[in-house]
Protein backbone atom coordinates (compact mmCIF):
# COMPACT_ATOMS: atom_id res chain seq x y z
CA UNK A 1 0.00 0.00 0.00
CA UNK A 2 1.65 3.39 -1.16
CA UNK A 3 0.49 6.53 0.40
CA UNK A 4 1.41 9.91 -1.12
CA UNK A 5 4.86 10.72 -0.46
CA UNK A 6 5.25 13.89 2.68
CA UNK A 7 6.58 16.58 0.22
CA UNK A 8 4.02 16.46 -2.40
CA UNK A 9 1.20 16.96 0.45
CA UNK A 10 3.51 19.67 1.32
CA UNK A 11 3.61 21.64 -1.40
CA UNK A 12 -0.12 20.70 -2.51
CA UNK A 13 -1.64 22.17 1.23
CA UNK A 14 0.48 25.01 0.61
CA UNK A 15 -0.89 25.75 -3.15
CA UNK A 16 -4.73 25.26 -1.59
CA UNK A 17 -3.91 27.34 1.15
CA UNK A 18 -3.03 30.19 -0.88
CA UNK A 19 -5.87 30.03 -2.83
CA UNK A 20 -8.26 30.44 0.00
CA UNK A 21 -6.32 33.04 1.53
CA UNK A 22 -7.00 34.94 -1.95
CA UNK A 23 -10.40 33.97 -2.23
CA UNK A 24 -11.49 35.58 1.82
CA UNK A 25 -9.04 38.38 0.24
CA UNK A 26 -11.72 38.91 -2.27
CA UNK A 27 -14.64 38.27 0.41
CA UNK A 28 -12.95 40.93 2.46
CA UNK A 29 -12.31 43.66 -0.57
CA UNK A 30 -15.09 42.86 -2.68
CA UNK A 31 -17.73 46.25 -3.39
CA UNK A 32 -21.16 44.34 -3.32
CA UNK A 33 -22.92 41.60 -2.13
CA UNK A 34 -23.28 39.91 -5.60
CA UNK A 35 -18.90 40.11 -5.45
CA UNK A 36 -19.02 38.51 -1.91
CA UNK A 37 -21.85 35.34 -2.74
CA UNK A 38 -19.06 34.64 -6.28
CA UNK A 39 -16.23 34.43 -3.88
CA UNK A 40 -18.39 32.09 -1.37
CA UNK A 41 -19.05 29.54 -4.09
CA UNK A 42 -15.00 29.17 -5.04
CA UNK A 43 -14.34 29.64 -1.25
CA UNK A 44 -16.69 26.32 -0.57
CA UNK A 45 -15.25 24.43 -3.56
CA UNK A 46 -11.73 24.97 -2.51
CA UNK A 47 -12.01 24.22 1.24
CA UNK A 48 -13.28 20.87 0.59
CA UNK A 49 -10.85 19.92 -1.32
CA UNK A 50 -8.29 21.14 1.72
CA UNK A 51 -10.84 19.02 4.32
CA UNK A 52 -9.78 15.95 1.58
CA UNK A 53 -5.89 17.22 2.04
CA UNK A 54 -6.51 17.06 5.87
CA UNK A 55 -8.00 13.73 5.97
CA UNK A 56 -4.88 12.23 3.61
CA UNK A 57 -2.50 14.13 6.24
CA UNK A 58 -4.17 12.79 9.48
CA UNK A 59 -4.77 9.40 8.05
CA UNK A 60 -8.48 8.78 9.14
CA UNK A 61 -11.25 7.73 7.06
CA UNK A 62 -13.91 9.72 8.77
CA UNK A 63 -12.73 13.13 7.48
CA UNK A 64 -14.17 12.39 4.26
CA UNK A 65 -17.77 12.59 5.46
CA UNK A 66 -17.16 15.71 7.01
CA UNK A 67 -16.21 16.99 2.78
CA UNK A 68 -19.71 15.07 1.96
CA UNK A 69 -21.58 16.88 5.04
CA UNK A 70 -20.07 20.06 3.86
CA UNK A 71 -20.52 20.06 0.13
CA UNK A 72 -23.69 19.27 0.59
CA UNK A 73 -24.87 21.86 2.51
CA UNK A 74 -22.95 25.21 1.20
CA UNK A 75 -24.18 24.20 -2.02
CA UNK A 76 -28.07 24.80 -0.07
CA UNK A 77 -26.38 27.73 1.23
CA UNK A 78 -25.47 29.09 -1.94
CA UNK A 79 -28.36 28.46 -3.96
CA UNK A 80 -30.41 30.23 -0.83
CA UNK A 81 -28.57 33.07 -1.33
CA UNK A 82 -28.71 33.16 -5.09
CA UNK A 83 -32.32 32.76 -4.62
CA UNK A 84 -32.83 35.51 -1.88
CA UNK A 85 -30.74 38.02 -4.40
CA UNK A 86 -33.16 37.16 -7.50
CA UNK A 87 -36.23 37.77 -4.86
CA UNK A 88 -37.93 34.96 -3.96
CA UNK A 89 -37.00 32.57 -0.93
CA UNK B 1 3.02 18.17 13.07
CA UNK B 2 4.75 21.98 11.16
CA UNK B 3 2.93 22.07 8.41
CA UNK B 4 -0.50 21.40 10.85
CA UNK B 5 0.58 24.23 12.81
CA UNK B 6 0.95 26.84 9.81
CA UNK B 7 -2.44 25.79 8.46
CA UNK B 8 -3.84 26.38 12.02
CA UNK B 9 -1.92 29.62 12.11
CA UNK B 10 -2.98 30.79 9.23
CA UNK B 11 -6.89 29.93 9.49
CA UNK B 12 -6.94 31.55 12.72
CA UNK B 13 -6.33 34.70 11.49
CA UNK B 14 -8.23 34.58 8.63
CA UNK B 15 -11.14 33.83 10.98
CA UNK B 16 -10.46 36.53 13.25
CA UNK B 17 -10.29 39.14 10.03
CA UNK B 18 -13.95 37.84 8.83
CA UNK B 19 -15.70 38.15 11.71
CA UNK B 20 -14.13 41.99 12.16
CA UNK B 21 -15.45 42.15 8.45
CA UNK B 22 -19.06 40.44 9.53
CA UNK B 23 -19.02 43.23 12.21
CA UNK B 24 -17.88 46.14 9.88
CA UNK B 25 -19.79 45.66 7.11
CA UNK B 26 -22.76 47.75 5.91
CA UNK B 27 -24.85 45.41 3.66
CA UNK B 28 -26.72 42.88 6.20
CA UNK B 29 -26.61 39.46 3.78
CA UNK B 30 -22.90 40.24 3.00
CA UNK B 31 -22.72 40.31 6.83
CA UNK B 32 -24.63 36.63 6.79
CA UNK B 33 -22.04 35.13 3.90
CA UNK B 34 -19.04 36.19 6.32
CA UNK B 35 -20.79 34.81 9.58
CA UNK B 36 -20.54 31.33 7.28
CA UNK B 37 -17.14 32.01 6.33
CA UNK B 38 -16.32 32.38 10.08
CA UNK B 39 -18.25 29.15 10.68
CA UNK B 40 -16.30 27.25 7.75
CA UNK B 41 -12.78 28.65 9.39
CA UNK B 42 -14.27 26.93 12.36
CA UNK B 43 -14.78 23.65 11.26
CA UNK B 44 -11.52 23.05 9.78
CA UNK B 45 -10.18 24.17 12.81
CA UNK B 46 -11.94 21.44 14.22
CA UNK B 47 -10.74 19.26 11.70
CA UNK B 48 -7.08 20.31 12.81
CA UNK B 49 -7.60 19.19 16.43
CA UNK B 50 -8.96 15.97 15.38
CA UNK B 51 -12.07 15.98 16.17
CA UNK B 52 -14.43 15.32 13.27
CA UNK B 53 -18.03 14.65 14.71
CA UNK B 54 -17.74 18.40 16.36
CA UNK B 55 -16.23 19.76 12.42
CA UNK B 56 -19.27 18.27 11.18
CA UNK B 57 -21.91 19.51 13.51
CA UNK B 58 -20.04 22.98 12.74
CA UNK B 59 -20.12 21.98 9.26
CA UNK B 60 -24.43 21.65 8.93
CA UNK B 61 -25.81 24.29 11.58
CA UNK B 62 -23.13 27.07 10.63
CA UNK B 63 -23.27 26.69 6.79
CA UNK B 64 -26.62 25.30 6.14
CA UNK B 65 -29.27 26.34 9.17
CA UNK B 66 -28.04 29.22 10.29
CA UNK B 67 -27.81 30.86 6.90
CA UNK B 68 -31.02 29.98 5.88
CA UNK B 69 -32.84 30.92 8.61
CA UNK B 70 -30.44 34.65 8.76
CA UNK B 71 -32.04 34.80 5.16
CA UNK B 72 -35.74 33.95 6.05
CA UNK B 73 -35.40 36.32 8.75
CA UNK B 74 -34.39 38.81 6.90
CA UNK B 75 -36.98 38.60 3.95
CA UNK B 76 -39.62 38.94 6.97
CA UNK B 77 -38.28 41.73 8.84
CA UNK B 78 -37.26 43.89 5.27
CA UNK B 79 -41.16 43.90 4.71
CA UNK B 80 -42.06 45.15 7.61
CA UNK B 81 -39.91 48.19 7.72
CA UNK B 82 -41.13 49.26 3.94
CA UNK B 83 -44.53 49.33 5.01
CA UNK B 84 -43.60 51.41 8.09
CA UNK B 85 -41.62 53.63 6.21
CA UNK C 1 8.32 4.42 -6.71
CA UNK C 2 5.36 2.43 -8.01
CA UNK C 3 3.19 3.95 -10.86
CA UNK C 4 0.00 4.85 -8.94
CA UNK C 5 2.14 6.87 -6.32
CA UNK C 6 3.78 8.72 -9.15
CA UNK C 7 0.56 9.31 -10.98
CA UNK C 8 -1.56 10.25 -8.02
CA UNK C 9 1.44 12.53 -7.14
CA UNK C 10 0.97 14.16 -10.90
CA UNK C 11 -3.13 14.90 -10.41
CA UNK C 12 -3.01 16.01 -6.76
CA UNK C 13 -0.40 18.64 -7.68
CA UNK C 14 -1.68 19.91 -10.96
CA UNK C 15 -5.18 19.94 -9.09
CA UNK C 16 -3.56 22.38 -6.23
CA UNK C 17 -2.00 24.66 -9.34
CA UNK C 18 -5.28 24.42 -11.17
CA UNK C 19 -7.15 25.49 -7.41
CA UNK C 20 -4.18 28.15 -7.01
CA UNK C 21 -5.09 29.72 -10.33
CA UNK C 22 -8.43 29.71 -9.94
CA UNK C 23 -8.46 31.77 -6.56
CA UNK C 24 -6.28 34.01 -8.77
CA UNK C 25 -8.62 34.68 -11.09
CA UNK C 26 -11.36 35.54 -8.27
CA UNK C 27 -9.16 37.93 -7.17
CA UNK C 28 -7.78 39.70 -9.74
CA UNK C 29 -10.40 39.51 -12.61
CA UNK C 30 -12.54 43.02 -13.00
CA UNK C 31 -15.45 41.78 -13.76
CA UNK C 32 -18.42 39.79 -11.09
CA UNK C 33 -19.03 37.71 -14.42
CA UNK C 34 -15.39 37.07 -15.07
CA UNK C 35 -15.18 36.61 -11.51
CA UNK C 36 -17.88 33.33 -11.49
CA UNK C 37 -16.00 32.36 -14.80
CA UNK C 38 -12.33 31.75 -13.35
CA UNK C 39 -14.28 30.72 -9.92
CA UNK C 40 -16.07 27.65 -11.13
CA UNK C 41 -14.18 26.04 -14.26
CA UNK C 42 -11.04 26.02 -12.81
CA UNK C 43 -11.74 25.65 -9.25
CA UNK C 44 -14.38 22.49 -10.58
CA UNK C 45 -11.72 21.02 -12.85
CA UNK C 46 -8.87 21.30 -9.79
CA UNK C 47 -10.57 19.88 -7.01
CA UNK C 48 -11.79 16.82 -9.26
CA UNK C 49 -8.03 16.46 -10.46
CA UNK C 50 -6.71 16.43 -6.54
CA UNK C 51 -9.15 14.43 -5.12
CA UNK C 52 -9.04 11.64 -8.08
CA UNK C 53 -4.97 12.01 -7.30
CA UNK C 54 -5.56 11.16 -3.19
CA UNK C 55 -7.99 8.54 -4.01
CA UNK C 56 -5.25 6.79 -6.65
CA UNK C 57 -3.00 6.46 -3.55
CA UNK C 58 -5.18 5.48 -1.10
CA UNK C 59 -7.15 3.01 -2.87
CA UNK C 60 -9.34 2.09 0.35
CA UNK C 61 -10.87 5.64 -0.22
CA UNK C 62 -12.08 4.99 -3.44
CA UNK C 63 -15.48 4.47 -3.10
CA UNK C 64 -16.57 7.73 -1.12
CA UNK C 65 -13.93 10.18 -3.16
CA UNK C 66 -15.82 9.24 -6.35
CA UNK C 67 -19.64 10.50 -4.31
CA UNK C 68 -17.62 13.11 -3.49
CA UNK C 69 -16.85 13.93 -7.11
CA UNK C 70 -19.53 13.20 -8.43
CA UNK C 71 -21.38 15.41 -6.27
CA UNK C 72 -19.35 18.20 -6.97
CA UNK C 73 -19.66 17.80 -10.94
CA UNK C 74 -22.99 17.84 -10.38
CA UNK C 75 -24.25 20.82 -7.91
CA UNK C 76 -21.42 23.51 -8.73
CA UNK C 77 -22.54 24.18 -12.18
CA UNK C 78 -25.68 23.92 -10.85
CA UNK C 79 -25.08 27.02 -7.77
CA UNK C 80 -23.18 28.96 -10.20
CA UNK C 81 -25.85 29.16 -12.78
CA UNK C 82 -28.41 30.43 -10.16
CA UNK C 83 -26.05 32.83 -8.96
CA UNK C 84 -25.41 34.53 -12.88
CA UNK C 85 -28.85 34.14 -13.35
CA UNK C 86 -29.75 36.46 -10.04
CA UNK C 87 -26.73 38.75 -10.80
CA UNK C 88 -27.97 39.19 -14.16
CA UNK C 89 -31.73 40.19 -13.57
CA UNK C 90 -30.65 42.22 -10.67
CA UNK C 91 -28.93 44.68 -12.97
CA UNK C 92 -25.35 44.40 -11.71
CA UNK C 93 -23.47 45.69 -14.95
CA UNK C 94 -20.66 44.13 -17.08
CA UNK C 95 -17.16 45.53 -17.07
CA UNK C 96 -16.70 48.31 -19.94
CA UNK C 97 -14.68 46.17 -21.76
CA UNK C 98 -17.01 44.09 -22.70
CA UNK C 99 -17.91 43.65 -26.45
CA UNK C 100 -21.64 41.69 -26.20
CA UNK C 101 -24.76 40.91 -23.99
CA UNK C 102 -26.71 38.38 -25.86
CA UNK C 103 -29.27 38.18 -22.97
CA UNK C 104 -30.33 41.56 -22.72
CA UNK C 105 -30.51 42.11 -27.08
CA UNK C 106 -32.82 38.74 -26.20
CA UNK C 107 -34.71 40.55 -23.34
CA UNK C 108 -35.50 43.52 -25.77
CA UNK C 109 -36.85 41.67 -28.78
CA UNK C 110 -39.10 39.74 -26.43
CA UNK C 111 -40.26 43.17 -25.67
CA UNK C 112 -40.42 44.69 -28.99
CA UNK C 113 -42.34 41.34 -29.91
Amino acid sequence: MDKLPQIILQISTYFVSAGIILTALRLIKGPTMADRVVALDAFTVISISLIVLIACIAGRVIFLDVGVVYAILSFIGVVAVARHIEGGL
Amino acid sequence: MELQQGIFILMGVAMIVSSIVAMYVKDLVSSVIAVGVVSLFASILYLILQAPDVAMTEAAIGAGLSTLIFLYALKRTRDTEEEND
Amino acid sequence: MEWNTLLGSILTLSGSIFLFLGALGVFRMPDLYNRMQAGTKATTLGTMLTLLGIGICHTEWLGQIIILIMFIALTNPISSHALARAAHFKGIPLTAKSVTDKLKEEESKEEVR
